[in-house]
């Protein structure tokens, strides 16, 4: 047994490695901890359970790149080194340490899954060179390394054919190639990435099956869920609708892939956990493996919800050389983790897309992943699992068929899937297509397009019977999974009244445990969902304690962090003896793992279910500040509906969210805001927008991350925006207010009780307001704000928190220009930065503010406590290099994925890790700068000055090139034509700076153009003035200083 | 307008269970009458593919059966025929269970392979369905109270309450019914095994024609020993290995002799009881596909695929006999083997349809003895 481990997590989330690497990492680490194994974690993603204090020994929030790595393993000394559990990035890093020596050197092992077989994997021709050994098919597959082999290659295997990029993550580069001109494109930027391109044989309309394969070192192994995807082969499993189990597949076909699946993983000598992606023929029995992923992935995070089998604490017990045995199922409590889960209910997994986030994306999902998140409808049908998935991804569509989407052209939009083509294939049943004539069009397997077929009909039913809706009728549609609202909608009802009519036929649903073994033992299983084909609980009532809301979805806004705050609030509560119960729908996250709460209910956060538990459970109360928005909208409701609320009133919420309310509420405890007015009509905003000078900020109440917020710099711009700000909240007021530009952003989070602070952490944000607070690089505690300011904002958050009588957490958002300081918004509830500024002061704001809503008693606050000598740098995750055509840029409204935070002695060390943690690179040569606005160029000019000092070769653009010459600062001139692609590479340029206006609708094409060509050559882009300001300053710093390698407590 | 025409004439029935609680659903298969009724002893099955393997299954025979994963019916039913008697997809040519009961009948089936609906093929055969029923509930209730008997009865609304307990019928032999007629000769290789059918899966039958041996397949109380073989297999079937005395006394003799015996399912119980041990019920058996065994005395596990009610009791086997394998969940008896002679046997089902295929292995392992 190792003394030490090292584990390596997957940093920031990002498109295609999101949460899914937080449960799994937290798995191991509780998994090393029962063996009384010292863990070492290196993660820069502050959000995450997994740093939590109380798991990993030591945690260090550094990037996850060899460099760092090698320097830890320097100062800790780990026997061993996990790599399964941190996603690619982990992978990645691992085998380059191996690679170089590092491991060997400081005598590491890798404990698991052997690095040999990591790289058969991830090697394409490597991979089926092992296959062929024993006979496993694989895709016809040609290895490449030039553009040219690969037009031979595709000439050879005949069009249309697949490419694939070795050694990326979420089958980035990847795509179908339907024609030569096609192919060259999709080649010239694989290999800009990638040494080896692969061509292969297209396998379009095939069935996409998984298994989740475990082996320990004994060579016992088990199949522990297997899957289907809704979507046929072509479309990312990432992107892919998937059932659990697979629905379509005979005994044979599925015995035969499971055979297959464990004589690969044998072969391979994986040991832990394992994912096998297959396509099958659904016209024989013809089969090919497409990949393998020897790690924990999005697909065993969902395995492991949807079996409730905790594959990654199993794996990290099986790496550690325990056999299958005699690792406890946990579930169970009686049984062990050798055997396979029998599901006696249907899962369904929806991803979760924002594509409306980003400038000129296109809306197609293909081989490459675009999602930022998922959710997980349990049923005992599918009908009714689809159909709460759909609610759950929180898109605006109540089910199947009542959705905001229309088609114009719905043929073409069946043939081309997009993020909606669930929604087409429902429209198209309501207008009368036959499933065959759908599935000639999406290939779509008959079963699933019937099981849509039933629901369409049974929506026409409703429609039909109108007012008249019988208890049969409205029980049939509960079956089939139609929401009290959809009911609603479909018979000119309200929501409160079919709720009253049903309860009144004694229509409710049933809660029922997943237990692993369909009911065959009993099982101390406290996971549960709902599902109307019943006739009886599995469980009693509790009767008592807390209720937790979790986030849902994650989505570009909403992630891990609020994971963090509900599965802390939990413990907190259960920490104080109260029961707890907790709801939450993503399979993603720690707080819907078996041993965060005594109760999990995974089903969906509405207003309906969480009544329905609600009136099941009698719990004691509700939490609704600790899961982002979706769980704080829910307050209204559920304070009519008389459930209680712990912390801060439903009324006092409403008072902040609603923008309108809250503006009169700040005029009347005379703290200042920027100029505003709500809506009634165009002509008014207009004279409004005049009256105070634009540019002006239009925004819609009761939104996360901005959707559909704005500045608009003249009246075209306003009608554009106000138009969408409408659509996105129809029910809500819309407000405009006065943007003031050069001003900066502070944040306060805090935790009040009966209205009086109890702590609070103040930061200020690098860029100037006008970016988005969830994309910008803030800053613990603030170094650059004048101490009167600070004065302020204390004061203001006092009055604040006061006069709405908060109780529990909240974040109050200011601008401040010189002294003058304005509120603009205010959250109670929990925000994003909770726990960023909980690590950072290493003081659990969660739990205190869980304490003060709980009433119970509260620790004394020591003030210097929070008078720390360090400082906290957090850095937004672009994804940008996933969205083809999305404009890289940041504005009003939020754009990134993810997010780090790093620590340090001072604010460059910080900083600079923290910018690379998410990615970038420290330059070595030639830098490249242009910026959009002249003020950006001359604000640019001493830190050009720093650059070439450092010994910097400076590129330019004609615009900025005078200027540095007037100040004799030594630069070339660098034409960036058509396609910026071919002069960046000739130039080696390995950081690119273009400053764009912010939120400039009409920001240049041209310095589109470059921003776009540096994401997809993966060189490291700035595009903020502030950002590029201070990363100068911190590359003149790195050049004198080695970066600082201290653990959390260390600080 | 997508019609759910087929489930417009929906047929309410209910399963009473006996001294136990009635379960409402509607009818699939055979639409039973209002004067109709079905009884059979009550098992439940939690895999998760394979219902028509499953159903043609001859170890099920007269037991109504629950499957506890909720969707069936997703892939309708291949290709009935059969070779040589053997069918070629199936289990056997005849749908064993007297009844089925799930949670959600797919009305709709999709599959290149199928033929028909799983409906109309229950119906063909006489077989009643239920759907509709909350299969977890009844399958913790048999659970908690043990296997017992149920009576599938059409019951319109006004009449349920009147609807006595079912009668119980234990003491059906079905062996007897399963077992073939008289003896049947598969003509391969030179080997030559003696497959004693107590009710064979036709997939033990093509285990061993796939291997190049030749099958004399016997009825179950025929008597082999002026047969010329090199080796036995005692098949699976349903029921309780007491009552196949006279299969356990042919075997017991055989015991005399060096010839190679492999027994599957109850043909673990039944060479268990020739060797001089003895079996019992358990309380609600193992059917299913995730049962995991242990090799006694290594690390070496298996996932297996199960359907049996009885077990062999260890605590019984004489000192010439050890225990070959045990179920990792209770521990029970999953095969035994002769110390020293080449008699072997497992409780589980090596041939899989359906199920895992781990331990299909077994079969080379018999072929290579004889």
């Amino acid at each position: 047994m190792p003394h030490t481990v090292l584990i390596l997590g997957s940093g920031a989330l990002k498109i295609g490695q999101a949460g899914e690497f937080d449960y799994s990492g937290s798995q191991a680490i509780k998994a090393l901890k029962e063996e009384g194994i010292r863990t070492v974690l290196i993660n820069p993603n502050i959000a995450t359970i997994q740093t939590s204090e109380d798991l990993a020994d030591e945690v260090y929030f550094l990037p996850v790149t060899p460099e760092y790595v090698t320097r830890v393993i320097e100062k800790e000394r780990p026997d061993g080194l996990l790599l399964s559990f941190g996603g690619q990035t982990a992978l990645n890093c691992g085998i380059a340490l191996e690679t170089s020596g590092v491991l060997a050197q400081y005598g590491v092992n890798v404990l698991g899954t052997p690095v040999a077989t990591i790289e058969d994997t991830e090697d394409r021709k490597r991979f089926v060179d092992r296959l062929n050994e024993i006979g496993a098919t694989s895709p016809i597959s040609i290895a490449t390394t030039s553009v040219g082999a690969a037009r031979k290659a595709a000439a050879k295997i005949g069009y249309p054919v697949m490419i694939r990029v070795a050694f990326a993550l979420g089958g980035r580069g990847s795509g179908i190639c339907k024609t030569e001109a096609e192919l060259i494109k999709r080649c010239h930027e694989a290999f800009s990435t990638s040494r080896q391109v692969l061509v292969e044989e297209w396998l379009g309309g095939w069935k996409e099956v998984e298994y989740e394969v475990v082996r320990d070192a004994y060579d016992n192994c088990v199949t522990v869920c297997n899957m289907e995807n809704f979507d046929p082969l072509g479309i990312h499993t990432g992107e892919s609708i998937v059932v659990a189990p697979s629905q379509t597949l005979t005994n044979d076909e599925y015995h035969m892939l499971r055979e297959i699946a464990i004589r690969v993983v044998r072969h391979l000598g994986v040991i832990g956990e394992c994912n096998i992606q297959y396509a099958l023929d659904p016209h024989s029995n013809e089969y090919r493996i497409i990949e393998v992923n020897a790690r924990l992935s999005r697909s065993s995070a969902l395995a492991s919800k949807a079996t409730g089998y905790p594959l990654a604490f199993v794996a990290a017990k099986l790496a550690l050389g325990y056999p299958l045995h005699e690792v406890k199922n946990l579930i169970t409590q009686k049984t062990f983790a050798c055997f396979e889960p029998a599901l006696d209910y249907v899962v369904v997994k929806f991803p979760r897309w924002d594509l409306k986030k980003f400038k000129l994306v296109d809306p197609r999902i293909g081989s490459e992943m675009k999602s930022v998140g998922e959710v997980m409808g349990i049923g005992r049908t599918f009908e009714e699992a689809l159909q709460k998935a759909v609610r759950m991804v929180d898109i605006g569509a109540e089910g199947v068929t009542e959705h905001p989407f229309t088609y114009d052209d719905l043929e073409a939009a069946l043939n081309a899937p997009t993020d909606t083509r669930l929604f087409a294939v429902a429209t198209a049943l309501a207008s009368d297509w036959s499933v065959d004539r759908i599935h000639t069009y999406t290939t779509i397997d008959r079963w699933f397009l019937h099981k849509l077929a039933r629901i369409v009909a049974c929506k026409e039913t409703l429609r039909r019977g109108g007012a008249r809706l019988t208890k049969t009728a409205l029980h049939n549609a509960k079956k089939l999974g139609f929401s009290d609202r959809q009911i609603a909608t479909l018979t000119g009802s309200t929501e409160a009244k079919i709720r009253t009519k049903r309860r009144s036929h004694q229509i409710t649903p049933f809660v029922k445990q997943i237990d692993t073994l369909a009911g065959e033992f009993p099982a101390q299983t406290n996971y549960l969902y709902t599902t109307y084909h019943a006739t009886e609980h599995d469980v009693a009532p509790s009767g008592t304690g807390v209720f937790t809301l979790g986030s849902g979805t994650y989505r570009i806004g909403s992630s891990v962090e609020f994971d963090w705050c509900a599965v802390n609030a939990a413990q907190t509560a259960k920490k104080l003896g109260h029961t707890t119960l907790m709801l939450n729908c993503n399979p993603e996250t720690v707080s819907t793992d078996y041993d965060t709460c005594d109760r999990l209910y995974f089903d969906e956060i509405s207003l309906e279910r969480v009544l329905d538990i609600v009136a099941f459970e009698e719990p004691n109360g509700v939490i609704v500040s600790v899961g982002g928005q979706t769980a704080n909208n829910l307050a209204t409701g559920l304070a009519k509906e008389g459930v209680y609320l712990y912390g801060t009133s439903a009324e006092m919420i409403d008072q902040a969210e609603n923008r309108h309310l809250f503006s009169k509420l700040l005029d009347s405890i005379e703290v200042d805001q920027p100029p505003w007015k709500e809506l009634t009509n165009v002509h008014e905003a207009k004279r409004f927008a005049k009256a105070v000078q634009y540019p002006v900020l239009v925004r819609p109440s009761y939104v996360l991350s901005g959707a559909a917020m704005n500045v608009a710099r003249n009246a075209r711009e306003l009608d554009e925006y106000l138009k969408l700000a409408i659509d996105v909240s129809r029910e809500h007021p819309v407000v405009i207010t006065k943007f003031i530009e050069n001003s900066k952003e502070i944040e306060i989070d805090a935790v009040a009780k009966d209205g009086k602070i109890l702590i609070y952490a103040i930061s200020e944000h690098v860029e100037n307001a006008g970016v988005h607070s969830g994309d910008a690089t803030s800053v613990l505690p603030p170094m650059r704000l004048y101490l009167e300011t600070v004065h302020r904002i204390k004061k203001i958050s006092a009055k604040i928190a006061e006069s709405l009588n908060i109780t529990g957490p909240f974040n109050i958002q200011f601008l401040a220009y010189r002294n003058h300081v304005q509120v603009i918004e205010c959250n109670l509830r929990a925000s994003r930065s909770f726990p960023f500024c909980s690590k950072v002061f290493k003081h659990n704001m969660i739990d205190l503010a869980a304490r003060a809503m709980l009433g119970a008693e509260l620790p004394q606050i020591d003030k210097r406590a929070l008078d720390i000598d360090h400082v906290g740098v957090k850095a937004p995750q672009f994804s940008f290099s996933r969205l083809k055509g999305a404009d890289p840029i940041s504005g009003v409204e939020m754009a990134s994925t993810g997010e780090v935070g790093c620590l340090g002695s001072n604010l460059h060390d910080a900083f600079l890790k923290a910018l690379q943690s998410t990615g970038f690179t420290v330059p070595k040569k030639n830098i490249y700068f242009s910026a959009d606005r002249i003020e950006d160029r001359v604000a640019f000019l001493e830190s050009a000055h720093k650059l070439v000092k450092l010994g910097y070769a400076l590129h330019t653009d004609e615009h900025m090139l005078p200027l540095l010459r007037e100040k004799k600062i030594r630069a070339r001139q660098l034409v960036l034509h058509d396609v910026p692609e071919h002069e960046l590479t000739r130039q080696s340029i390995d950081l690119v700076i273009t400053i764009a206006v912010p939120n400039g609708k009409a920001s240049h094409a041209d310095s589109f153009r470059i921003r776009r060509a540096a994401v997809d050559l993966e060189i490291p882009l700035v595009t903020n003035v502030q950002i590029a300001i201070l990363l100068v300053e911190s590359l003149a710093y790195t050049a004198k200083h080695e970066p600082e390698i201290r653990a959390w407590s260390e600080y | 307008m997508h019609t759910t025409h087929k489930e417009k004439n929906n047929v309410p029935g209910s399963i009473q269970i006996e001294d136990g609680p009635r379960f409402e659903g509607y009818f699939f298969g055979r639409r039973l009458g209002t004067q109709e009724h079905m009884t059979g002893e009550v098992v439940f099955n939690t895999g998760m593919v394979g219902y028509p393997e499953t159903l043609t299954d001859p170890s099920y025979r007269g037991q109504i059966l629950v499957f506890t994963y909720p969707l069936i019916g997703n892939y309708g039913v291949p290709m009935t025929d059969s070779d040589e008697g053997v069918s070629r997809y199936l289990e056997s040519n005849a749908v064993h269970v007297r009844g089925v009961i799930v949670c959600d009948y797919s009305f709709e089936h999709s599959h290149y392979a199928a033929v028909e609906s799983l409906d109309a093929w229950l119906r063909a055969h006489g077989v009643p369905g239920l759907y509709g029923v909350d299969t977890r509930a009844l399958t913790k209730h048999l659970r908690e109270r043990g296997t017992c008997q149920g009576m599938m009865v059409n019951t319109p609304a006004r009449t349920r309450k009147s609807v006595v307990s079912p009668p119980v019928s234990e003491g059906s032999f079905f062996v007897d019914e399963v077992s073939v007629a008289a003896p049947v000769r598969y003509e391969r290789g030179k080997k030559t095994v003696v497959l004693v059918d107590c009710g064979a899966k036709h997939n033990i039958i093509r285990s061993l024609l796939v291997r190049n041996l030749t099958v004399i397949r016997i009825p179950w109380d025929y008597d082999f020993s002026r047969e010329r073989y090199d080796g036995i297999v005692v098949s699976n079937g349903p029921g309780d290995p007491t009552q196949c005395e006279k299969t356990i006394q042919h075997v017991r003799r055989a015991l005399g002799d060096d010839k190679p015996i492999f027994g599957i399912c109850l043909g673990n119980q039944i060479l268990a009881l020739a060797a001089g041990a003895s079996t019992y019920k358990l309380p609600y058996g193992h059917r299913g596909q995730n049962q995991p065994c242990i090799e006694a005395g290594t690390n070496r596990c298996v996932i297996t695929s199960q359907n049996h009610g009885y077990a062999v009791d260890e605590s019984t086997l004489p000192r010439t006999w050890k225990v070959w394998y045990r179920n990792l969940n209770d521990n029970t008896n999953e095969g035994i083997r002769h110390t020293t002679k080449p008699f072997m046997s497992v409780q589980f089902h090596p041939e899989a349809t359906p199920g895992p295929t781990d331990s299909n292995a077994l079969f080379d392992t018999f072929t290579q003895l004889l």
